[in-house]
């Protein structure tokens, strides 16, 4: 993991962008700046709504690319842009978001829910979504400050069935009320808490 | 070039620094430095300039802009439909300049290919090893008789966004309910081909809230538009009996137009008064490419696909609206796309390597009601040193998305514009 991570930044790095041209395929920092106008410059998205992609594990992404790809996951758009890359491009991109530092955003939340959130986060979430929902190593998305629309829209898609849950987040939602749900996003918004 | 160097210099040392031999050493290295002029300092020459920085900060990087503000041509449809404010689509260079950028508010008058040098309106040179050509469109007022800059303050384009598009809200605001807007979409290719259709639909949403009697005559150079079908979905939708649009093949298209009269003829010869006539007339790369012999008959700039230099002019590359680009669109998100591929392709080149292969992405939303919105994208590489859709990629929104997937292509349409305009001048 190590290793991969090395190599990535040093492929993005603007040292390396020629030496790497003589490669038969667009480098994974040239596929992966293509995400900037609508994930932000460097996977950091400004909002209101498109998530911050920075600092996923490799791994999530290449996953969520190939669910799209599919149609397996829902989309509006994803998956028209899934389709349009190869599996060793998908994994190229993946390697470089990965090396993103996570994004902090400032977002308007409830006092009052973030708190509710966090509680529900202890008692719901954490074993996949450790420290806040920032580990890229759980290789969940990363929910850490991310952008509260994101987080209902990606919910409502579970709980409809238009993405696939894995079985121990299926049992942990169905426990919880819509109210504990919107705490909870809430609470992930609201990171850095102020 | 050196002159101006100099200045920038001085402003970042200090004038007593500069003025005493302890600035010179670091003068003479700047001045060794590998140099890159940008004209214009829209969308792609922009992008290209930050680009450049990210990808080696050792490269002299300046723009050449005449405008201090820049008035994005994306959401400036949302400002006519009084949903957005003109304030929320200007963009300064301060962005720009915080990555070490030099950005020069002056009109590039002149490139020389074999000096390697570009004047200016203000009479400075800059010396370049390689420029780049961002020039967005000219509008080509003589396709339209009676139509001019001038008449353009009565029957504005407000296709460059700024004062013009102001000039068209207000005219909006000041119609009388029941009144005729007649728009008037130009002949392939041009800027945003989507953009007069979103249009229509951005000032049916004021209309139809405020003066809900009102018209909307579209009178089209063309038979058929971008995300035609989704379009005339959403104009039955949400402006029936308000939006009305005929094809060229029925009325000619608007050949002439009087300002005085406010009136627009059709090919066919039909003269129809309208309140406020918007006329997007016909497109060619911008004045200067044009100037500078970097366009062919078509009016618009060959290009190598690899890396967008001018294959009529060898070390200057042209990005944006102004390039042949084709199959990518005249888009604000291939023209940001454009300058990242061509960036790294000037930072190889500048270092003695060889440049990567591209990949390329359009991205275009449409705000067409309210929480409603389409878009339409695609993937591009290289196919035998020419720009190519990667086969089973992109496409349109589908024509039976849900309700709640178009409200969240709205929300998603805002991102785009906060995550491009950011990753431009941020």
């Amino acid at each position: 993991m190590f290793k991969r991570k090395t190599v990535a930044l040093l492929l993005g790095s603007g040292l390396m962008l020629g030496t790497t041209a003589l490669s038969a395929a667009p480098t994974g920092q040239m596929l992966a700046d293509t995400c900037a106008g609508c994930h932000g410059t460097d996977g950091a998205s400004t909002g209101p709504a498109t998530p911050s992609i920075a600092g996923n594990a490799a791994i999530y992404i290449v996953d969520s690319m190939n669910a799209y790809k599919s149609g397996e996951r829902h989309s509006t758009i994803m998956g028209r842009i899934a389709k349009g890359y190869t599996d060793e491009e998908i994994e190229a991109m993946a390697e470089v978001i990965a090396t993103w530092p996570v994004h902090e955003t400032s977002q308007q939340v409830d006092a009052d829910k973030v708190a509710m959130g966090a509680e529900v986060y202890e008692d719901a979430c954490i074993k996949c979504h450790d420290e806040k929902g920032s580990l890229a190593d759980d290789e969940a998305g990363i929910l850490y400050s991310q952008w509260l629309p994101y987080l209902n829209y990606s919910i409502e898609d579970f709980k409809a069935g238009h993405r696939e849950m894995p079985k121990k987040m299926r049992k942990a939602i169905e426990k919880l009320s819509d109210e504990q749900i919107e705490a909870v996003n809430q609470f992930f918004a609201g990171q850095p808490q102020k | 070039m050196s002159n101006f160097s100099r200045r920038d210099f001085v402003k970042i040392v200090g004038t007593t620094a500069a003025a005493t031999a302890v600035g010179l050493p670091a003068f003479t290295a700047a001045a060794g430095s590998k140099k890159v002029v940008i004209v214009g300092g829209g969308t792609a020459g922009a992008t290209a300039a930050k680009y450049i920085k990210r990808g080696d900060s050792s490269i002299d990087v300046t723009v050449i802009e005449p405008n201090k503000d820049y008035y994005t041509c994306y959401l400036s449809n949302e400002v006519l439909g009084g949903g957005r404010k003109l304030e929320s689509i200007k963009f300064g260079y301060d962005g720009l300049k915080g990555h070490g950028v030099n950005v020069v508010h002056d009109m590039v008058t002149a490139i020389d290919p074999a000096a390697k040098k570009v004047t200016t309106a203000g009479g400075d040179t800059f010396d370049y090893d390689r420029c780049i050509v961002a020039p967005g469109i000219s509008l080509r007022y003589d396709t339209i008789e009676g139509y001019s800059e001038e008449a353009a303050e009565i029957m504005p384009h407000a296709w460059k966004a700024g004062a013009q598009t102001a000039l068209l809200r207000k005219q909006l605001e000041a119609m009388p309910d029941g009144g005729t807007v007649v728009m008037a979409p130009p002949p392939n290719p041009f800027r945003c081909p989507p953009g007069p259709y979103e249009r229509a639909c951005q000032i049916g949403m004021y209309l139809k809230a405020n003066k809900p009697k009102s018209k909307i005559l579209i009178l089209d150079a063309k038979a058929k538009f971008s995300k035609m079908k989704l379009f005339q979905q959403a104009f039955e939708k949400h402006y029936a009996g308000m939006i009305e649009w005929q094809s060229v093949e029925a009325t000619g298209g608007v050949k002439s137009v009087d300002g005085s009269a406010m009136t627009v003829t059709t090919g066919n010869g039909d003269t129809i008064k309208g309140d406020v006539i918007n006329i997007i007339p016909a497109q060619h790369a911008g004045t200067i490419a044009k100037t500078a012999g970097l366009a062919d008959d078509s009016g618009w700039c060959p290009i190598d696909g690899k890396t967008f230099e001018s294959t009529i002019h060898k070390g200057i590359h042209v990005i944006g609206d102004a390039a042949i680009q084709s199959p990518l669109p005249k888009s604000g998100y291939a023209a940001n796309s454009e300058a990242k591929v061509t960036a790294a392709a000037v930072v190889a080149l500048l270092n003695g390597n060889d440049p990567g292969d591209p990949s390329w992405v359009n991205t275009c939303y449409s705000i067409v009601g309210p929480d409603d919105a389409i878009s339409v994208a695609m993937v591009y590489n290289l196919v035998d040193g020419k720009v190519a859709k990667v086969a089973g990629a992109g496409g349109l929104t589908p024509m039976d998305s849900s309700a709640s997937d178009r409200a969240r292509e709205v929300q998603y349409a805002y991102s785009w514009f906060n995550n491009i305009t950011s990753d431009i001048f941020g």
